[in-house]
């Protein structure tokens, strides 16, 4: 069998495609956190708890409306997109003028009271969801059995990374947005709603994470604290990407997934860390984040 | 972060210092008939807990540096002086002095990685520097990793005074926090205070006046890790206990929410706050989840309608009063 | 240290002259204290649930002895070890406790078994799982009841070699409790003929095994142990079922799993897992009518072992204190020792001087779903180990108590 330090290569390639599926968590969630950060100056501390929303609505929507994962999929992000709107509307938008850090305590308050109420209300060993019929099952790549559902993750998570660089990127919708980052004066002065179109990208950031939440479903257990120890890593993942960078996002997520995946093959007790200890690096010599301009 | 707030821009320095002695007088007064009215472990606690969000506020309210990774120095000193203790059998002033030494020599790297961000960066690097000495006490042996340090030996402090008698344990314990509250108050007090407070203000200004701000910012971030290290090596010794709970970042959260409440920026919010938390988690831990929900509604409150904190609140009413 | 023994002896024999001066109960009321994990990853297989246990021992002493007055509270220790022993020792100070049980995760257990022997009161270890609580850090005022790592690691290490499962891989949890768990069964493997291949260690929690669970994969191994308890149990066999790992040929074994991570997995994915457990529902008339009676209070859940040893424990020691007029811990754990247990959930049994319950220890397969005749029938029983073999010998555990004599 052929080795790399030590390793036999067939679980060096899983650990790679393994690390894939990860980084498609991270590059989801990092890119809502990067629309959101982008446009309000907020890092939105709730966007684990959102996550773990996005998960519950889909085990909601299953259990008592007998809706299936595929509906799932397209009505979870909008509920939790909508409760980021409420969220924006009723506390968010009345920090916009103090400090980034109050924004920051704002919404680790938010995360306390949701995944609180959540805990409290469904405890925490976690409720099934399984895997939509479609995709159960995987196949045999020689090196390793990848699950079908998996592949699909890499694939769903790609898809909507690309869309969302697309839209914010290439199209019209995507210039007003990133112009009002800029200077939010001056395009509204053209007669666009800026507030309305901050409240809508937090849902939208918030909806990205709902969807993260309902392909992780089937994944992991439905569990309220699922979002907690996550979302740290994932701020590490937009840290070293570059506040506010999409691309910086997309590209990070996938590749820290690969690296933590590597670390689980060589030194697995570290694999929680790699990501902080990179972070701390990247800040070291390039404190704008790897894609960062600012 | 404190620019919403500054709390002794329109008084006169000897108004404000009668006001800070009242005040101290106050406190000291019912901290020292405490034991007799509440449980003596409870008001011990919330004691450490308010030196720790007292440091954690030097930097904060004076420095202006949210750390969100304090938690690795109050847990790294918990677990050197409980080590101190239990293994190397120092007396317990040594295995506090012990620990607060640790927690000061692991305030210098951090500080020096992460003053040279601020804001948000500041606060991310700290808590990714948290996350590390985390895995960091997870990982060797020495801390007991999930266990933590159990059974720590309290023994004689300074030889004589037998510390497993709860009544002198309890005003050790408050000589402690005592002696760190008034180090911390001349600290805001002295020209290195005042400098701190420039940068805070407009650092390219002080700067620009030739100070070296890299250099106190440093300086501050050390004393703040030293002291919060005091802190946390009284609470091993207290409790004979240094566990994960410590370094962990939920507790770094806890401080922030702590100096927030109390009012940060203010010589005696940090104090109030963890008084206020600690009753409330003392209360609440019975009610499980209730706790979490509770301490996430205050943040939310504090944030929108009230970031003065209670002590902010207070002292700018009585200041409307004296005016009007 | 030899002082602080010396100062501790006096303490007791002062304790013991008091309690003989006035055989009484104090603050005329029996106060039990719950103390559990409420809301966190072992908050299903203890949490409120054991609060219902211990209320209806109550209940069910009440109903035959009127003689005391007893009173049960709870509390969330978090599965920290620093608020558990901070709500122990306010409990034993400041609220009068007297007994506190249950207490999962190991590491909590052992501090307030620290804090229960400093203050001389009982304390009833459930859902705890660590064998140390009976070995090095055994104390005359600990009973450790339903099970421990060493039943675990005996029973389901021993009968997987036996019936062929001859090579392990070990997907440990990376804590005290999940190191304890391994060693125990590596040795019990080695010791029945077979040989360990590899072992990798996972953070505590996680959520993602599948790296891990590849690298099981690659090790060939027939057998993977999971060293683990709780959500990371459940998350792991989860995954498993995914990666097609089962149905490659390898097989499961969980270390620790209780009915409700069972409950929480479905037996679609369960299916075919082999431990061991001290208790089930279903195991008899009596422990069907007990289970009954509690899921009726409960949502209709079934109690775990855990659940059911905090009624069996609980309503030991309310004889036990009724028996000596007394609630001094150190006294009540001695005459709980002297006294044959006898209850509708684990039947006969007894407690050796090292605080150890004995009671028969039963090996369980998840049946699959087409065995299973409505709820909660989840287990097939594969084995009982006599309750003399069940547990460690005393004299390999090391505990101080059991050298003096």
């Amino acid at each position: 069998m052929t080795e790399i330090f030590g390793k036999p290569l067939p679980v060096i390639m899983g650990q790679l495609l393994i690390g894939l599926i990860n980084g498609s968590f991270y590059a989801l969630l990092s890119l809502g956190l990067a629309v959101i950060f982008g446009l309000l100056n907020i890092i939105n501390f709730t966007h684990g708890a959102q996550y773990m929303m996005g998960a519950f609505a889909a085990y909601f929507l299953l259990n008592k409306l007998g809706l299936n994962y595929w509906w799932a999929f397209a009505i979870a992000p909008l509920i939790v997109g909508a409760t980021g709107v409420v969220i924006e509307r009723l506390m968010l938008s009345r920090l916009y003028k103090l400090d980034h850090l109050y924004g920051l305590l704002l919404t680790f308050g938010i995360a306390l009271i949701i995944q609180g109420a959540f805990r409290h209300e469904f405890g925490s060993a976690g409720l099934p969801y399984s895997i939509p019929e479609e995709l159960s099952g995987g196949n045999n790549l020689g090196f390793m059995f990848l699950p079908k559902y998996r592949a699909w993750v890499i694939v769903a998570s790609l898809g909507v990374c690309i869309a969302t660089w697309f839209i914010i990127e290439r199209t019209r919708l995507g210039a007003y947005l990133r112009a009002a980052t800029e200077n939010p004066a001056m395009v509204q002065s053209f007669g666009i709603n800026v507030p309305r179109m901050i409240t809508l990208t937090y849902g939208f950031g918030v909806a990205l994470a709902g969807l993260a939440g309902v392909m992780a479903a089937p994944i992991y257990q439905v569990n309220p604290l699922m979002g907690a120890d996550t979302i740290i890593v994932v701020f590490a993942v937009v840290v070293i990407g570059g506040m506010g960078s999409i691309m910086g996002a997309v590209v990070t997520g996938f590749g820290l997934g690969v690296i933590e995946g590597l670390t689980k093959v060589f030194y697995p007790e570290a694999s929680n860390t790699v990501i902080f200890v990179i972070m701390a690096i990247v800040l070291m010599f390039r404190p704008q984040g790897l894609f960062g301009s600012r | 972060m404190a620019d919403q707030y500054k709390p002794h821009a329109s008084r006169d320095d000897a108004a404000e210092a009668r006001y800070d002695r009242r005040a101290f007088l106050v406190m000291m007064a019912l901290f020292l008939v405490a034991p007799a009215v509440v449980y003596p472990v409870f008001v011990m606690k919330a004691l450490c807990f308010a030196l720790f969000a007292c440091a954690f506020n030097l930097l904060l309210g004076f420095g202006g540096l949210l750390s969100f990774g304090h938690s690795m120095f109050l847990g790294m000193a918990g677990y050197a002086s409980a080590h101190a203790a239990k293994v190397w059998g120092l007396p317990p002033e040594f295995a506090i002095l012990a620990g607060a030494a640790a927690a000061t020599l692991l305030g210098v790297p951090t500080g020096l990685l992460a003053i040279r961000r601020q804001g948000i960066y500041f606060a991310m690097i700290t808590l990714a520097l948290a996350q590390m000495v985390f895995f960091f006490c997870l990982q060797v042996p020495f801390t007991g990793g999930e266990d933590g340090i159990q059974s720590v030996p309290r023994g004689h402090f300074v030889g004589f005074l037998d510390l497993r008698n709860m009544t002198v344990l309890y005003y050790v314990v408050l000589a402690i926090f005592t002696a760190g509250f008034l180090l911390i108050y001349r600290i805001i007090h002295s020209p290195f205070g005042q400098v701190l407070k420039a940068i805070r203000e407009n650092e390219p200004r002080a700067t620009s006046l030739g100070y070296r701000t890299e250099h106190y910012k440093l300086a501050a971030f050390v004393l703040s890790a030293g002291l919060a290290g005091l802190a946390g090596a009284t609470k091993a010794i207290v409790f004979q206990l240094a566990s994960l709970t410590d370094v962990h970042w939920t507790m770094s959260g806890e401080v922030v929410l702590m100096t927030l409440l109390g009012g940060m920026g203010t010589i005696f919010g940090p104090v109030v706050g963890a008084f206020a938390i600690i009753t409330m988690e003392n209360y609440l831990a019975e009610l499980g989840s209730w706790f979490t929900i509770t301490q996430g509604a205050i943040f939310v409150v504090c944030v929108l309608a009230f970031r003065r904190g209670l002590i902010g609140e207070l002292e700018a009413w009585l200041r409307r009063r004296r005016a009007g | 240290m030899t002082f602080k023994r010396k100062l501790l002896s006096t303490a007791a024999i002062l304790a013991l002259s008091a309690g003989a001066a006035h055989a009484q109960v104090s603050g005329n009321v029996v106060k039990i204290g719950v103390l559990n994990d409420q809301s966190g990853t072992y908050a299903d297989l203890a949490g409120p649930g054991s609060v219902l246990a211990a209320k209806m021992a109550v209940e069910d002493f009440m109903a035959k002895d009127k003689s005391l007055k007893i009173e049960v509270i709870a509390a969330d220790h978090q599965n920290k070890p620093d608020v558990g022993s901070q709500i122990a020792r306010k409990w034993y100070d400041s609220d009068g406790v007297d007994l506190i049980v249950d207490v999962p995760t190991s590491s909590v257990a052992l501090a307030v078994n620290q804090v229960t022997k400093e203050k001389g009161k009982a304390l009833i270890v459930s859902t705890g799982a660590s064998s140390d609580l009976t070995g090095k850090a055994c104390s005359p005022n600990t009973i450790h009841w339903t099970y421990d790592t060493w039943q675990l690691a005996n029973g389901t290490g021993k009968a997987i070699v036996q019936t062929g499962g001859d090579s392990w891989f070990f997907l440990t949890a990376d804590y005290a409790f999940g190191h304890a768990l391994e060693r125990d069964t590596e040795a019990v493997v080695i010791k029945s003929g077979g040989k360990v291949l590899g072992k990798v260690r996972h953070p505590f929690p996680s959520a993602d095994f599948s790296s891990f669970l590849l690298q099981a994969q690659a090790s060939k191994a027939k057998i993977i142990g999971l060293a683990n308890a709780g959500a990371d149990t459940t998350n792991a066999i989860k995954q498993a079922a995914e990666f097609g790992i089962v149905k490659g040929g390898q097989n499961l074994a969980g270390l620790l799993v209780f009915l409700t991570d069972v409950h929480a997995l479905g037996l679609e994915k369960a299916q075919g897992l082999i431990f061991t457990e001290s208790f089930y529902w279903d195991l008899n008339d009596q422990t069907r009518a007990w289970s009954k009676r509690y899921g009726a209070a409960h949502g209709g859940k079934m109690p775990s072992m855990g659940q059911a040893g905090v009624y069996s424990g609980v309503l030991h020691y309310l004889k036990a204190v009724s028996a000596l007029k007394s609630d001094d811990g150190t006294k009540v754990i001695a005459k709980m020792k002297a006294m044959p247990t006898d209850d509708p959930l684990f039947g006969k049994g007894s407690i050796r001087a090292d605080g150890r319950k004995i009671h028969n220890s039963y090996l369980f397969e998840v049946k699959k779903p087409s065995e299973s005749k409505g709820p909660w029938d989840y287990y097939k029983l594969r084995a009982t180990v006599p309750a003399e073999q069940a547990f460690r010998p005393m004299a390999e555990g090391g505990c101080p108590l059991v050298a003096a004599k």
